[in-house]
C-alpha cells in the first residue's frame, strides 16, 4: 500500500481516505465534514466550493486532493485563524472582518454562494485592503450569486475593507 | 427608504386591526391529533391540528417559546417575520422565540411556500394562534393574580398589573412553562391594533444570517446518516420533449463494474446509480452505458413561437371589458406588436439534493422541497408506502424559486435508499437540474393599446400563447412509469395574467385572450418566481410607453394620468420620486458614442401586491452590450412585517430580472436542451449587477401581502423601456442579448 495521503486543513493534518484523484471538495465534504465548502456546479464555474491553498482562493472541485498534499488549505471555517495568522493577531477573532460586514449588511439571501463570496472577498482584502469599486466588481466576477445579493455583497467588502483598514492604522 | 402611509379610515383600521378573517384549510384530509397534547411532539405523523393552540406554540420553562408553522426559510427570511408576527401578538422578545424546520411529524400544514405566500397567507393564521395563546396566559394569569385579564399587560413574557409599578408579575413560563395550552384556536381571540404594535412592522435582522456567514448552517447538502451511500441519477442528458420521458431500452450495467461498490438502481424506467464514495457514484453516472428511445423531435427554441402560434389552443377570455375592437377606431395613436420571451429555469444555485432512509415500513427524507405534505403524498406513490409512515424533514438548499428538481431528487433518494436497504444521499449534479428542470415557459405575445387624443388609453387587447404546468416530478413519473400529465386548469396552471396586462390602468375597453398551448412536444414547464410575469409586463408596458413616445407625453405622465387606484399612483409616484425622474418625452437617441444612456419606468405585479420600477441602462451600440446600471424599485405589500426584509427581496428581485431580460434562454435543439452549465445558461455576473435602491411603500393599516415576487415584472418592462431610451429601437424579444441589440440597430457585430 502506497503512503497514506494527508492533507493539511485549517492547520490541521488529516489522513485522506479517497483516491488521489479525488476532488478536494468531497473529501472536506465527507472525510472532514466541513460545512464551509458546497458543490455547486463541479465545473468550476460558480465559486461554492472555493477553499483558500496558500492563501490563493481555488475551485475544490476541480482540483485533485492528491494534489494538494503539504498545501495550506483554509476553508471558511478556518478563516478567522487564517486572518488572525496574517494580522499577527494574538487571538483568533469569532469571525473574518468580512463575515462581520455580511452579517451587518444583511446580506445574503439562501447564504449558498457565501462560502465563495467570503472566500474571494477575503482573498481581494489580504492583496488590497482598499480595493475601489471595479477592482472589486472585477476580483469577484468569478463568483455567481442566483438570489441577486451582489450590490450587498459589494457593501459589504467596502465595510470590511474600512474596518481592517482602520483597524491597520 | 421607508414612505409610510397611515390611513385613519375606520374601514381600513377594521380590515387591519380587527377583522382579519382566518381560513384553515384543512382540504378534506384527516386531522392529527394535537401536537404536544400527551404524546411526544413528532411522535405521530402529521400534520397536527391546526385548530390546537399547542400544533402552533410551546411555552418553555425558561420563559421562551418555540413558535411552529407551516412555511419553509428559502433564503427569503420568513423565519424571521414568522417569528416578528407570533412575538407581537404573545409580547415576547426576538430572543425568546425560536422555531424548529418543517416537518411532516411536527409542524403545521399550510399548504405550499410558494406564490409569496408566508407572511400574507400564513402569517393571519400564526397570529391568530398567538392571539388565542395569549389569552388562554392573560386569563391563568388574572387568576394567579387575583385580577381582571383586562387590567393585565405583558412585556417579555412577563405579566404584570397595568399601573401597578414594581408590583405583583408572572411570567409565561410560571402560567405554563412545558405544559399544553389545551386550547382550541377560535379565531376569536382579540388581535393586536396597527398603532400597538412594538416587533411587526420593525428592521429586525434575519436570525438565519449569522450562522450563515459563519459557515455553520446545516443545509440539506451536508446531512449525513449513518452507512450512508451516495446516489446519482442517470438521465439522458439535457430534457426531450415533454410527454415522451426518457425510457432505457438497454443498461449495461457491466460498463461501471471497475468503480468500487457502485450498482446500478432500476425502478420503473428511472435509473440511477449508488456508490459507497461520492465521486464513485459521479464517476458510475458518467459512465453507465444506456441506449435511450428515441423521441420525437422538438421544434428547438428558436422555432418554438412559431410552432405555439400555429397550435390547436384551447382559449379563454381572461378580461373582457367594453368593446376593443371598435374603441381603436377612436385612437390618435395606436401602439403594437409581437414579442417573444424565452424558457427560463429555476437554476438554483446548489443543485438539489436529499438524503433519505426508507426501511420495510417506515421512511425518512430529508428534502428541500417547498411542499412537504404534498412530497409526503407522491413518496407514497413511488415507496408504495402508506404516507403515516412516512416523515418528510425540510432542510433549507439554495433558492429555489419555484418547482425546480426538489421533487426529483427527494423522489430519487427514496427510490434508491428503498432499492439498497441502506440511507441514500443524492445530489443533481449541474447539468440533471439545468436540464431536467420545469422551466418557466415560453410565452408569444401579440398586443395592441390605443390612446385618445387627450392621452387617455381607450383600447388594449393582449393575446398570449403559452403551455401549461406539470406538477409531478420527472423521476416519479419514470419510477412509477406514469406518463407525465399537464396541468392545463384550475391552480397550478399558468395562464395570461390579467393583473399584469393593463389592470392597472383604467382602460374602458380591454380584452385579455390566453390561448393554452398543449404542452406535449414542449418543454417540462412549472412556477418560475412571478411566472411569466416577466413576460406580461415586459410586452404591456413596452406597449404603453410607445403610446407614451406617440403621444409626446412623459411616461410617468401618461401612467398618472391613466390611473385611479392609489396604491398603483403610491408606488409609480415613489418609484418615480427615488429616481428623482424629470419629465421625458423624447427618446435619448439623439445621443452620439458608443455608449448611449437611457432611463425607463414600468408597473408590475404577481397579484397581489403593487410594483414599480425605473431603470437606468448603458446600451453599447458597436458591440450590442446592455449594462444596467441602476434600478430603483418600489413595492407596496401592505403591512410589511418587516421593511428591511422586504428591501432585501426588492434587491434580490431587480438583479434576478435584470438577470433573466439580459442573459438567460433555456436553449434546445431537435434532441433536448442543450442549455446545461453556467456557460450556456448564463445569468447575471458579479460585474455586472446594477446599484439597486428599493423603496418599501408600507401600508400599516393594510394586510400583508406577498413580497417575493411583486416586483420583477416593473423592473423587466423599466429595463426594455430604458433601452428604447437609449438607442431607439423596441426590442421584442428578450433576452436582450448583444446579438438582439445589434440586429435590432441594423448592425453586426464589429
Amino acid at each position: 500500500m502506497a503512503d497514506q495521503l494527508e492533507i493539511r486543513v485549517n492547520g490541521k493534518s488529516w489522513p485522506v481516505a479517497a483516491s488521489t484523484d479525488t476532488p478536494l471538495l468531497y473529501v472536506l465534504l465527507n472525510e472532514l465534514q466541513l460545512h464551509g465548502p458546497r458543490f455547486g456546479c463541479g465545473l468550476a464555474q460558480c465559486g461554492s466550493c472555493s477553499v483558500l491553498i496558500d492563501g490563493v482562493e481555488m475551485r475544490s472541485c476541480v482540483t485533485a486532493v492528491g494534489d494538494v498534499a503539504d498545501r495550506e488549505i483554509t476553508t471558511l471555517e478556518g478563516l478567522p485563524a487564517h486572518y488572525a495568522k496574517q494580522k499577527g493577531l494574538k487571538e483568533n477573532p469569532p469571525l473574518h472582518p468580512l463575515q462581520e460586514a455580511m452579517i451587518d449588511e444583511q446580506a445574503l439571501h439562501c447564504g449558498y454562494c457565501y462560502n465563495g463570496m467570503i472566500i474571494k472577498g477575503a482573498e481581494l482584502l489580504a492583496r488590497n485592503v482598499t480595493p475601489t469599486d471595479a477592482q472589486i466588481r472585477d476580483h469577484m466576477d468569478g463568483h455567481l450569486c442566483r438570489c441577486g445579493t451582489y450590490a450587498r455583497i459589494m457593501k459589504a467588502i467596502k465595510v470590511a475593507s474600512a474596518a481592517m483598514a482602520g483597524g491597520a492604522q | 427608504m421607508n414612505m409610510i402611509f397611515k390611513s385613519s379610515s375606520r374601514r381600513d383600521v377594521l380590515k387591519g386591526g380587527g377583522a382579519l378573517i382566518i381560513g384553515f384549510s384543512m382540504g378534506g384530509a384527516a386531522l392529527g391529533a394535537p401536537a404536544g397534547s400527551g404524546t411526544t411532539r413528532g411522535a405521530a405523523a402529521g400534520p397536527p391540528d391546526p385548530r390546537a393552540v399547542d400544533s402552533w406554540i410551546a411555552i418553555h420553562s425558561d420563559n421562551t417559546a418555540t413558535i411552529y408553522y407551516g412555511k419553509c426559510e428559502l433564503g427569503q427570511g420568513n423565519t424571521t417575520g414568522m417569528l416578528q408576527i407570533a412575538g407581537e401578538e404573545l409580547d415576547l422578545a426576538m430572543s425568546q422565540l425560536r422555531t424548529v424546520r418543517l416537518d411532516t411529524n411536527v409542524t403545521p400544514d399550510q399548504g405550499a411556500t410558494s406564490s409569496s405566500s408566508s407572511i400574507e397567507r400564513g402569517g393571519p393564521q400564526l397570529r391568530a394562534a398567538a392571539a388565542q395563546a395569549r389569552q388562554v396566559l392573560l386569563g391563568r394569569a388574572a387568576k394567579k393574580l387575583g385580577v381582571q385579564p383586562g387590567s393585565l399587560v405583558v412585556s417579555n413574557g412577563v405579566v404584570s398589573i397595568d399601573g401597578e409599578t414594581g408590583g405583583r408579575s408572572v411570567k409565561y413560563s410560571d402560567l405554563l412553562g412545558e405544559k399544553p395550552f389545551k386550547a382550541k384556536v377560535t379565531g376569536t381571540a382579540p388581535l393586536k391594533p396597527p398603532s400597538q404594535f412594538k416587533l411587526v412592522g420593525t428592521r429586525v435582522p434575519r436570525v438565519d444570517i449569522p450562522d450563515k456567514a459563519a459557515g455553520r448552517y446545516e443545509y440539506l447538502q451536508y446531512v449525513r446518516l449513518p452507512g450512508m451511500m451516495h446516489g446519482r441519477v442517470v438521465l439522458p442528458r439535457g430534457q426531450r420533449g415533454f410527454g415522451a420521458g426518457a425510457k432505457p431500452l438497454a443498461v449495461d450495467d457491466a460498463s461501471i463494474k471497475n468503480i468500487p461498490g457502485a450498482r446500478v438502481v432500476r425502478k420503473g424506467d428511472f435509473v440511477g446509480v449508488v456508490a459507497p464514495q461520492e465521486w464513485d457514484a459521479i464517476r458510475a453516472a458518467r459512465q453507465l452505458k444506456v441506449t435511450w428511445e428515441k423521441t420525437p423531435p422538438l421544434p428547438g427554441n428558436a422555432n418554438v413561437h412559431d410552432k405555439m402560434r400555429q397550435a390547436k389552443t384551447v382559449d379563454t377570455v381572461i378580461a373582457n371589458f367594453g368593446d376593443a375592437e371598435s374603441a381603436f377606431a377612436k385612437a390618435a395613436h395606436i401602439a403594437g406588436a409581437t414579442y417573444r420571451c424565452p424558457y427560463q429555469s429555476h437554476a438554483p444555485f446548489a443543485p438539489n439534493c436529499a438524503v433519505a432512509d426508507v426501511g420495510p415500513d417506515h421512511a425518512v427524507i430529508y428534502s428541500p422541497t417547498q411542499r412537504v405534505y404534498e412530497s409526503r403524498d407522491f413518496l407514497s406513490r413511488a415507496l408504495g408506502m402508506p404516507k403515516e409512515k412516512i416523515r418528510v424533514l425540510y432542510r433549507e438548499s439554495s433558492g429555489t424559486f419555484g418547482r425546480s428538481c426538489y421533487e426529483d431528487a427527494t423522489q430519487a433518494a427514496a427510490v434508491m435508499s428503498q432499492a439498497v436497504g441502506k440511507p441514500v444521499r443524492v445530489q443533481f449534479m449541474r447539468w440533471d437540474e439545468l436540464g431536467w428542470d420545469n422551466y418557466g415557459p415560453a410565452h408569444l405575445a401579440e398586443v395592441r393599446a390605443g390612446i385618445d387624443a387627450d392621452g387617455r388609453i381607450i383600447a388594449y387587447e393582449y393575446d398570449g400563447w403559452q403551455h401549461g404546468w406539470t406538477i409531478t416530478a420527472t423521476v416519479l413519473d419514470l419510477a412509477t412509469a406514469t406518463p407525465p400529465k399537464e396541468r392545463a386548469s384550475g391552480s397550478s396552471s399558468i395562464s395570461v395574467n390579467k393583473m399584469s396586462t393593463g389592470s392597472m390602468y383604467s382602460i374602458p375597453n380591454r380584452r385579455v385572450v390566453s390561448h393554452a398551448v398543449p404542452m406535449e412536444g414542449y418543454l417540462r414547464g412549472a412556477a418560475l418566481r412571478s411566472p411569466l410575469d416577466l413576460s406580461f409586463n415586459f410586452v404591456s408596458e413596452q406597449t404603453i410607453d410607445e403610446l407614451a413616445r406617440a403621444a409626446n407625453m412623459d411616461p410617468v405622465e401618461l401612467r398618472r394620468k391613466n390611473i385611479k387606484d392609489k396604491r398603483w399612483l403610491g408606488v409609480l409616484e415613489a418609484a418615480a420620486k427615488a429616481a428623482d425622474w424629470m419629465p421625458r418625452a423624447t427618446s435619448a437617441a439623439s445621443a452620439t458614442g458608443d455608449v448611449r444612456t437611457g432611463r425607463g419606468i414600468a408597473l408590475g405585479t404577481h397579484h397581489v401586491s403593487y410594483g414599480a420600477a425605473v431603470a437606468d441602462v448603458e446600451v453599447n451600440v458597436r458591440t450590442g452590450n446592455i449594462v444596467a446600471k441602476r434600478v430603483f424599485a418600489a413595492m407596496d405589500c401592505g403591512l410589511a412585517v418587516n421593511p428591511a426584509l422586504v428591501e432585501n427581496q426588492i434587491m434580490g428581485q431587480a438583479t434576478q430580472s435584470v438577470s433573466r431580460v439580459l442573459k438567460e434562454e433555456v436553449t434546445f435543439n431537435e434532441q433536448g436542451v442543450t442549455s446545461l452549465d453556467w456557460a450556456s445558461y448564463p445569468v447575471l455576473r458579479f460585474a455586472e449587477h446594477p446599484d439597486v435602491v428599493p423603496v418599501v411603500v408600507q401600508r400599516l393599516e393594510e394586510p400583508s401581502t406577498g413580497a417575493g415576487e411583486e416586483v420583477m415584472g416593473a423592473v423587466a418592462g423599466a429595463v426594455a423601456n430604458a433601452v428604447f431610451d437609449a438607442i431607439g429601437v423596441r426590442l421584442r424579444d428578450y433576452p436582450m442579448t448583444p446579438e438582439r441589440v445589434l440586429a435590432a440597430l441594423g448592425r453586426t457585430k464589429t
